[in-house]
C-alpha cells in the first residue's frame, strides 16, 4: 500500500472580531494587543448609575474635561495587555534580583563613602511614599478612565509604582536597617524638605478629573522628578562620588521611566492633537502642574545637591519643557 | 535578476516582522504555506530592525529572527539595523 502525503492549507474563514476588523479596516489578523484592549470596556446597557455618583453613568467620558471623538485613539506604543506587560517586568525583575545579588554578595553596600549612603538613605527612601501616591493615582484613573486604551496603562502603571517602592525599600534595608524606614516617614511626615512634596502628592490624589490626573502624576511629576533623581543625581552626581552600586540598585526605575515617558508622550500627542480645547486645556494643566512640581521638589533635590540645585532642577525643567514642545504641547 | 527569498515560521511573533517585511520592500510576494511563510523578492529583500520595533512597540534585536527563521537564499549582509538578502549582478 502506498500513502501519498499531502499537506493541505487551511484558511480561517474569519481573522479576528467584527469589532476589531472594524476599526483595523479590514478582517486581517490581529495583535493580541488590540484584541484585548480594543472595545473591551462596556459603553452600552448601564441600567443603574452608581450610588456614589448619580450624576454619571459608571464608564462615562464626560467625568474628563478632555474631549475625544474616539478614546479608543489612545494606543500604548508598548501594545501592554496583561501578558506582554507581565513577562516584560518579570524579565526586569530578574535583572534587578541579579543586581541586588551582585551589591551584596560583594559587599558594595558597606564600602560606600559614608556621605553618599547618607545622602541616598535621606532622598531617595521618603520617596516611598510618594511611590504609593502614584500607585493610588493610578489605581483611580484606571478606575474612572474611558476607554481600555486610555485606562489599561493606568493599571500597569500602579502596579509598576507598587514595585518601585518596594525596590526602594530594599535598598533602605541593604544600606541602612529597619529604622532608615521608620526616620523616612517621619522626615515625610515633619521635615521641611518633603512638605511640598507632600503637599503636591496630597493635593494630586483628590483631582477628579482621570485625564489631569494621568498628566499631574505620570506627565509631570514623574517628568521632573524621575530625571531629577534617578538620572541627575544618582546615575551622574552621586556615581562619581563613588556611589555606582545605588545606580545598579536604582537600575528599574531609570529603564522604567525611559519606557513609559514614550507612552505618556505618545498619549499627551494623541490628546493635544484631538482639537485646540484640549490642547489649550492641556497647556494650562502641564504648565501650572510643573511649576508646583518644581517648586516642590528644589528642597528635596537640596539634600543632594546642594549649591548646584537650582542650575541642576532648570536643565530638568528645560528638557521637560522640550519633550512637552515635542508632543504638542508648547509651555 | 534573480528572486531572493525568506522564510519563516507562521506565529504570534513573526506576523509583525512579516508587516514590516511587507512595508518596507513593495515589490515582495507574500506566499503563505501551512504553517509557514516565504517572502520573495526580485533582487533584493531588506529586513529593517525600526520597522519591526515600531510594529511590536519594543526594542528588537535582529538576531532574535533566527528563532523563527526556517530558510532563505541569497547573499547576506546583516548589521544591527538591517538584514539584507541580495544577489550580486
Amino acid at each position: 500500500m502506498q500513502i501519498d502525503l499531502q499537506t493541505i492549507a487551511i484558511k480561517p474563514l474569519r481573522h479576528t472580531f467584527d469589532n476589531i476588523a472594524r476599526r483595523i479596516g479590514a478582517d486581517k489578523p490581529a495583535t493580541r494587543y488590540q484584541e484585548g484592549t480594543l472595545d473591551m470596556q462596556q459603553t452600552a446597557n448601564f441600567h443603574y448609575r452608581p450610588t456614589w455618583d448619580p450624576d454619571h453613568d459608571i464608564y462615562d467620558a464626560s467625568r474628563s474635561a478632555i474631549k475625544m471623538a474616539d478614546w479608543y485613539a489612545f494606543k500604548d506604543p508598548r501594545q501592554f495587555y496583561y501578558g506582554a506587560y507581565t513577562m516584560a517586568r518579570a524579565k526586569q525583575q530578574d535583572t534587578a534580583e541579579a543586581n541586588f545579588d551582585f551589591v551584596e554578595n560583594r559587599g558594595l553596600a558597606d564600602n560606600l563613602p559614608a556621605d553618599v549612603r547618607d545622602t541616598v538613605l535621606k532622598l531617595l527612601v521618603p520617596l516611598r511614599h510618594v511611590a504609593w501616591g502614584s500607585n493610588m493615582n493610578n489605581a483611580a484613573v484606571c478606575a474612572y478612565g474611558y476607554g481600555t486604551g486610555f485606562s489599561q496603562p493606568h493599571i500597569y502603571q500602579s502596579m509598576d509604582q507598587l514595585g518601585i517602592a518596594q525596590y526602594i525599600t530594599r535598598v533602605g534595608l541593604l544600606l541602612g536597617s529597619v529604622e532608615v524606614l521608620d526616620e523616612a516617614k517621619q522626615a515625610w511626615l515633619e521635615d521641611d524638605a518633603w512638605q511640598g512634596l507632600r503637599r503636591f502628592v496630597e493635593d494630586s490624589m483628590v483631582v477628579k478629573d482621570p485625564f489631569e490626573l494621568f498628566v499631574v502624576q505620570n506627565v509631570v511629576l514623574d517628568g521632573l522628578m524621575y530625571p531629577l533623581v534617578y538620572e541627575t543625581i544618582i546615575d551622574d552626581v552621586l556615581s562619581t562620588r563613588g556611589g555606582t552600586p545605588v545606580a545598579m540598585l536604582t537600575q528599574f526605575m531609570t529603564d522604567w521611566f525611559a519606557e513609559t515617558k514614550k507612552w505618556a508622550d505618545a498619549t499627551v500627542k494623541i490628546a493635544a492633537g484631538e482639537s485646540a480645547e484640549n490642547k489649550a486645556l492641556l497647556t494650562q494643566w502641564i504648565g501650572a502642574w510643573r511649576d508646583r512640581a518644581a517648586a516642590a521638589l528644589l528642597p528635596v533635590a537640596r539634600i543632594a545637591l546642594g549649591e548646584r540645585t537650582d542650575e541642576l532642577v532648570g536643565e530638568v525643567v528645560q528638557q521637560f519643557n522640550a519633550r512637552m514642545a515635542k508632543a504638542g504641547v508648547a509651555l | 535578476m534573480s528572486t531572493v527569498f525568506i522564510a519563516l515560521q507562521t506565529n504570534e511573533d513573526t506576523r509583525q516582522i512579516i508587516e514590516a517585511i511587507v512595508q518596507d520592500n513593495p515589490h515582495a510576494v507574500v506566499n503563505e504555506q501551512p504553517a509557514m511563510v516565504k517572502i520573495d523578492a526580485e533582487g533584493k529583500l531588506v529586513v529593517r530592525r525600526e520597522s519591526i520595533e515600531e510594529l511590536i512597540g519594543r526594542p528588537y534585536d535582529l538576531q532574535e529572527l533566527q528563532v523563527h527563521l526556517i530558510t532563505m537564499s541569497g547573499n547576506l549582509d546583516q548589521d544591527d539595523d538591517a538584514m539584507t538578502l541580495y544577489w550580486n549582478a
